[in-house]
């Protein structure tokens, strides 16, 4: 059977505290960890097909026109199958939720990286040096790759323009008028692209790497032009996305023209400079903020304008403002968005688009505007919440941005600090205290689960749904556990088969709360059915160590059932995505210790502090937290795609050149949930966390070191030259 | 990757004799096979000298060190006398690159480490030190990580390796034996040439040459110091590096030995500015003076303009903390 | 190219392109996808193991250079069933999130708890001529080699403090 549920009003019931099995939010281990651990989880580039040849991307060393494709050195070399190019290949990914093919063809070459055709050989080493041999003959220079040289397109959805800013600003008591800017990022998920495609007859099956596969199965067949139920995708471990693996992209398009020409099956794998090059960027910004107060501290207008990049044609934009329209108030509002078309590689999803970049920003602002009104940090937020959304009138889910900043400035000693910028020095080195909000919005998809409840007492759980390395096995076990009173390992969880009921895919935090209530929903579905058997009500039957207790009876659930039951679950997001600001928020309280020769920034204390509805399994949800702050520690200190100045290439597209955080840039970090539940946000009350771990963290960072040197960066990553550049 | 044939040395002269016919000679590889992966290098033939006796750290006579070219990185720097009495070595080895590495990487091939401009490592770009005549195309690209002394209109890579500058320090020399027998001794003054008109030659090294062993003279006298300023915490190249041997007697700099990283296509080495610091008292004013030495012709390219006032922060930084000054400075 | 290696305790004799990495030898040739390819040049560490008792990069040497070397990969250190100390401290600490790099830090992990105590400084060792103590500092340094994505290492360094202890 299957059972459905649209989310149109709050739903107050809060079914999972009423449960009896005490698993679900537990700090439980994972059950795919063993795996994991011992290297047999396997991942896309591993199943061992009979008959793979190897597939190596071959770059398009510049942009412009493709006249031909220069085969023939690498059709000679040793081993090589074949050299593969069609109009099914790929420009770039597939945009997340796309569920269509994006840009395709190799003959116009729209940046530097574009992958354009495949060497085919029995080896891997025989076509990787082959694809080297190609000769690619590329007409035609010229074209823009810098942002702010080219005239932008408005995004008008995300234009407001309120009251008069512009006043607000003169007759402010106190404001900030600054221009930030922030540079590119790459996802750089540990696991490169990579797929294994194999046909049988008409019939495709493609192990890969990819996040939402009941999007990219469409976007799949719909590049090959074959029907999509022609199309299976396995992805049961993805070595993380970050947003890099939402959309179909350009390995299986690839290995799959490929496959299909020679009649057995190609493993293509991207190298990692192809992953940076050819796979989604976050896009850099500038960013225009104005704040305006009164003497009091409280926004009288607020002023958000932004210049983001992407490709021509590539239906993206950086949504930098995304939290800005309803975290603040300000009467009188200008926010923008503007998208600059330039020959850069495509820019898409990296992990909290929008509030990853929109909100270190905003929060660097803040702190300049506490500092111009003599106000604390904290309590300048704290002034500064509006009752409803300051440009609909709608009202707050559940808000609990108060909250995180008075607990973590407790936790952290805030009060305590050194309030005199350059004011704290232990030897060479200059300490800081930064501080900055934490908000990301929430958002849920359409899902669907199939649970069956297994005559033995056990249960199954199935869904295409991902686990990137959010923790989806771990949560959709312990909710199916919790609803269904079973010890959480008698509960199977099976994901990454596109054939299975179409989860939501992960992506934009919504994977836990949408997939998580599609089987909560199926879980009812199963009660019911078990409420029928013993012929009670509902809401009288507990569920505990896989029995059934009605009354006075406590039968086990396998002397119960003679048959299977199972019923697929159905979650739809409803009235309340519209009705409510649904957002999870937080706060960072963060030490730094800043050298004062050379400009060196190192992290020393971190804390966050988040409200995000009700936390499923608090050992996941703080690992994405803590992921989440590395990634502000990298946005802040780091992490800088460096674009040529003449044709947009990246340059450092490696691992040695483009910094992630090694573990020595990292602290043992601190977080904090605060109890909430968000009955508007989904049946579990929950929320995303995947992100907002993140969305704000760099701006605590780059306060610290203001405080710590008195040198207000701007420019992100803050890298010691910026830092040696202001103390100068 | 392009095909090769590959044998093991039998010898240190075998192998001299394949490399002057044109082989490549591989030791820990770490460099070399990131290169030919990307077909920056294309050897015909890899001679493998990682069998060879080149392993041993001996004594000499004078009570310096000789390091066999193949002693590991980690060995090296984990070495007692390593970190008894050259110190500055020590830490340049375990400020470079990572654990896994070290334990590859040896004392010969890390001397021979090529450097790593973007657009050296990307055979679509012009690069002058991997295809001479094509062009530079780091000048006016990104060039954060690029030379601010000593540099040429035909190439402006910086030298990777902070070993190479803790061993400038130390004046040690390299020890290499010529195809044919011949052995000489190379200071590492000597060792690293600067660009000029023939970027693709990185060192003095002539074809057929293996390096046999590295020497240190015996331990200077005074502190030891090796800084690097990096954008991450670990496991990144030097923007600057310095490695310092000073000695300070009766409130003087008695003697000075400074070597600077990510500054020049070699290890940086100014006698100059040693000169400027010898018998005179240390002081912030005398620092600064010493880096207006060292700095007198930086030029910077644009993204590595900030290498100039950072090398003098770095240096600056280095001398305060050797002269233990503490907050004087 | 004739090439004879013991991995996890076995032998195994191969007929490698003498191209082929260590790590391409023990994923394509001997299936012991445990072993990762995150950078194929020595830049992330997933493809760390052990060689001869030394933890390398094994995207960075090719396997004919190691001919008659022990070869100790993740599959070598534990199984699902029967995990070794640090395998099991890494899920308890929840010390990896997607998973991918994480044989990398647990071979690399093992190796450098070695180094340790063998005595081998590391550059924030302030005494090198003392015997360094893992501290959480020591352990950043010394696993900094590996980079996280999901960007696990506050969890990492408590797992590896745990079974260094």
């Amino acid at each position: 059977m299957t059972r459905s549920f649209t989310m149109d009003k709050p739903d107050e019931r809060r079914r999972l505290d009423a449960m009896a099995q005490g698993v679900i939010g537990k700090p439980l281990s994972r059950p795919d960890g063993p795996l994991k651990v011992s290297g047999t989880a396997t991942y896309a580039a591993e199943y061992d097909i009979e008959g793979a040849a190897h597939g190596v991307l071959v770059r398009a060393p510049r942009f412009g026109t493709l006249t031909a494709l220069g085969r023939e050195a690498a059709e000679v070399m040793p081993g090589v199958l074949g050299v593969f190019s069609s109009d099914e290949f790929l420009r770039n990914p597939a945009q997340g939720t796309a569920d269509e093919a994006p840009v395709q063809g190799t003959r116009d070459i729209a940046y530097v990286g574009q992958q354009v055709a495949l060497v085919v050989a029995e080896t891997f080493e025989q076509a990787r040096d082959a694809a080297y041999r190609m000769e690619l003959e590329i007409e035609g220079t010229g074209g823009a790759v810098d942002p702010e040289a080219v005239e932008p397109e408005r995004q008008d959805d995300e234009t407001v323009d309120q009251g008069d800013l512009d006043a607000a600003m003169r007759a402010a008591a106190h404001s900030v008028d600054q221009v930030y800017r922030t540079a590119g990022h790459a996802a750089a998920a540990m696991e490169p692209h990579a797929a294994i495609a194999s046909w049988d007859g008409g019939k495709l099956t493609l192990y890969g790497s990819y996040q939402m596969l009941n999007f990219n199965k469409n976007e799949l067949a719909d590049s090959l032009g074959i029907d999509v139920e022609d199309v299976h995708i396995l992805s049961p471990f993805v070595g993380g996305g970050f947003g890099s693996k939402l959309g179909i992209s350009q390995e299986a398009i690839a290995a799959a023209v490929a496959a299909r020409g020679l009649g057995r099956p190609v493993s293509v794998v991207m190298t990692r400079q192809q992953v940076f090059e050819g796979i989604m960027r976050r896009s850099e910004t500038r960013q225009h903020v104005r704040l305006a107060c009164d003497e009091n501290g409280v926004l009288t207008g607020l002023g958000h304008e932004s210049l983001v990049s992407n490709l021509p044609d590539e239906p993206f934009a950086e949504p930098v403002p995304q939290s800005t329209h309803f975290l603040y108030g300000g009467e009188n509002r200008k926010i923008s968005l503007d998208v600059a078309r330039i020959h850069r590689p495509a820019a898409g999803s990296v992990r909290a688009p929008g509030e990853a970049v929109g909100m270190p920003v905003l929060e660097n602002a803040m702190d300049e505007l506490a500092e111009a009104a003599g106000i604390d940090p904290v309590e300048l937020r704290k002034r500064n919440l509006p009752d409803c959304h300051p440009e609909e009138d709608i009202p707050y889910s559940s808000r609990k941005y108060a909250e995180c900043l008075e607990e973590g400035a407790k936790r952290f000693g805030w009060a305590d600090r050194n309030r005199t910028p350059g004011g704290l020095r232990e030897g060479e080195w200059l300490i800081g205290h930064g501080m900055a909000g934490a908000s990301r919005v929430n958002q849920t998809g359409e899902a669907a689960a199939r649970v069956t409840l297994h005559r033995d007492g056990s249960a199954t759980v199935a869904t295409n749904m991902t686990d990137i390395g959010t923790g989806t096995y771990t949560v959709l076990g312990q909710i199916a556990a919790e609803m269904l009173g079973l010890p959480f390992d008698k509960v199977r969880v099976e994901l990454g088969d596109s054939k299975d009921p179409d989860g939501p895919g992960s992506g934009g935090s919504w994977g836990a709360s949408s997939s998580g209530s599609s089987v909560f929903i199926a879980c009812e579905g199963v009660r019911e059915k078990i409420c029928e058997a013993l012929g009670c009500d509902e809401g009288d039957l507990t569920l505990k160590d896989g029995d059934a207790i009605h009354g006075n009876t406590r039968t086990p659930l396998s002397d119960l059932l003679d048959a299977d039951i199972e019923v697929e679950g159905k979650y739809e997001p409803g009235d309340t995505a519209e009705a409510y600001v649904q957002a999870g928020y937080g706060a960072y309280f963060c030490e730094v210790a800043v050298n004062r020769f050379t400009g060196e920034t190192r992290v020393r204390r971190m804390l966050g502090v988040y409200a995000a509805g009700r936390i499923l399994n608090e050992k996941t949800a703080r690992s994405q937290c803590i992921g989440g702050m590395t990634w502000g520690i990298g946005t802040a200190l780091t992490e800088e795609l460096a674009h040529d100045p003449r044709d947009g290439h990246i340059v450092n597209h490696d691992l040695a050149e483009y910094h992630v955080p090694v573990n020595l840039d990292v602290p043992a970090l601190d977080v904090v949930f605060i109890k909430e539940r968000d009955d508007a946000a989904c049946p579990l009350q929950s929320k995303g966390i995947g992100e907002l771990g993140f969305c704000g963290a760099a701006g605590a960072v780059v306060n610290a070191i203001y405080n710590a040197t008195g040198v207000r960066v701007r420019s992100y990553p803050a890298t010691l030259d910026k830092v040696i550049a202001g103390a100068a | 990757m392009r095909p090769f044939d590959y044998t093991r040395a039998e010898s240190v002269s075998a192998a001299a004799g394949q490399a002057a016919d044109g082989a490549t000679i591989i030791a820990g590889g770490t460099n070399l096979l990131d290169l030919m992966k990307l077909q920056v290098e294309t050897p015909g033939q890899l001679v493998d000298i990682n069998r060879l006796p080149l392993a041993e750290i001996e004594e000499t006579d004078d009570g310096g060190l000789r390091i066999g070219a193949l002693v590991t990185n980690s060995d090296l720097a984990a070495h007692p006398r390593i970190r008894s009495d050259y110190p500055v070595l020590s830490r340049a080895l375990l400020a470079g690159a990572s654990g896994q590495l070290r334990n590859k990487a040896t004392t010969g091939g890390n001397l021979c480490q090529r450097t790593r401009c973007g657009y050296f490592y990307d055979t679509a770009m012009p690069c002058n030190k991997r295809e001479p005549g094509s062009g530079c195309y780091a000048i006016d690209g990104f060039n954060r990580i690029h030379a601010i002394l000593g540099a040429s209109e035909h190439c402006i890579a910086t030298h990777p390796s902070d070993m190479a500058v803790a061993m400038r320090a130390l004046d040690a020399e390299v020890e290499i034996e010529r195809a044919g027998g011949d052995t000489l001794t190379v200071p590492a003054k000597y060792f690293h040439r600067l660009p000029h008109d023939t970027p693709q030659q990185d060192t003095v090294l002539e074809p057929g040459d293996v390096i046999t062993a590295v020497t240190l003279p015996r331990p200077p006298s005074g502190e030891q110091r090796y800084r690097k300023v990096r954008d991450r915490a670990s496991y990144a190249f030097a923007l600057v590096s310095v490695a310092a041997v000073v000695d300070v007697r009766d409130g003087k700099i008695a003697s000075a030995a400074l070597a600077f990283g990510g500054l020049a296509h070699a290890p940086w080495r100014d006698e100059r500015v040693e000169e400027a610091l010898v018998g005179e008292a240390p002081s912030a004013a005398l620092f600064d003076k010493a880096a207006d030495v060292l700095l007198k012709d930086a030029r910077g390219y644009g993204h590595n303009d900030f290498k100039i006032p950072l090398a003098r922060r770095a240096l600056a930084a280095t001398l305060i903390d050797i002269c233990s000054m503490g907050d004087e400075a | 190219m004739q090439t004879r290696l013991t991995v996890n305790g076995e032998e195994a004799a191969l007929d490698l392109d003498p191209r082929t990495t260590l790590l391409d030898a023990l994923r394509h040739h001997l299936k012991l996808t445990g072993t990762k390819k995150g950078c194929d040049h020595g830049q992330c560490g997933a493809c760390t193991v052990i060689v001869n008792g030394r933890r390398i990069n094994s995207c960075l040497t090719l396997a004919c250079m190691h001919d008659g070397d022990a070869v100790t990969t993740i599959e070598g250190l534990g199984t699902p069933g029967d995990l070794s100390a640090l395998q099991q401290a890494f899920v308890d600490h929840d010390g990896y999130q997607c998973g991918y790099c994480t044989p990398g830090q647990i071979c690399s992990a093992t190796a450098m708890l070695a180094e340790a105590r063998d005595g081998w400084p590391s550059v924030v060792t302030d005494d090198l001529t003392g015997a360094p103590a893992l501290s959480r500092e020591e352990i950043s340094e010394r696993m900094s080699g590996n980079l996280c994505r999901c960007a696990a290492y506050s969890n990492i360094v408590d797992a590896i403090s745990e079974v260094a202890e």
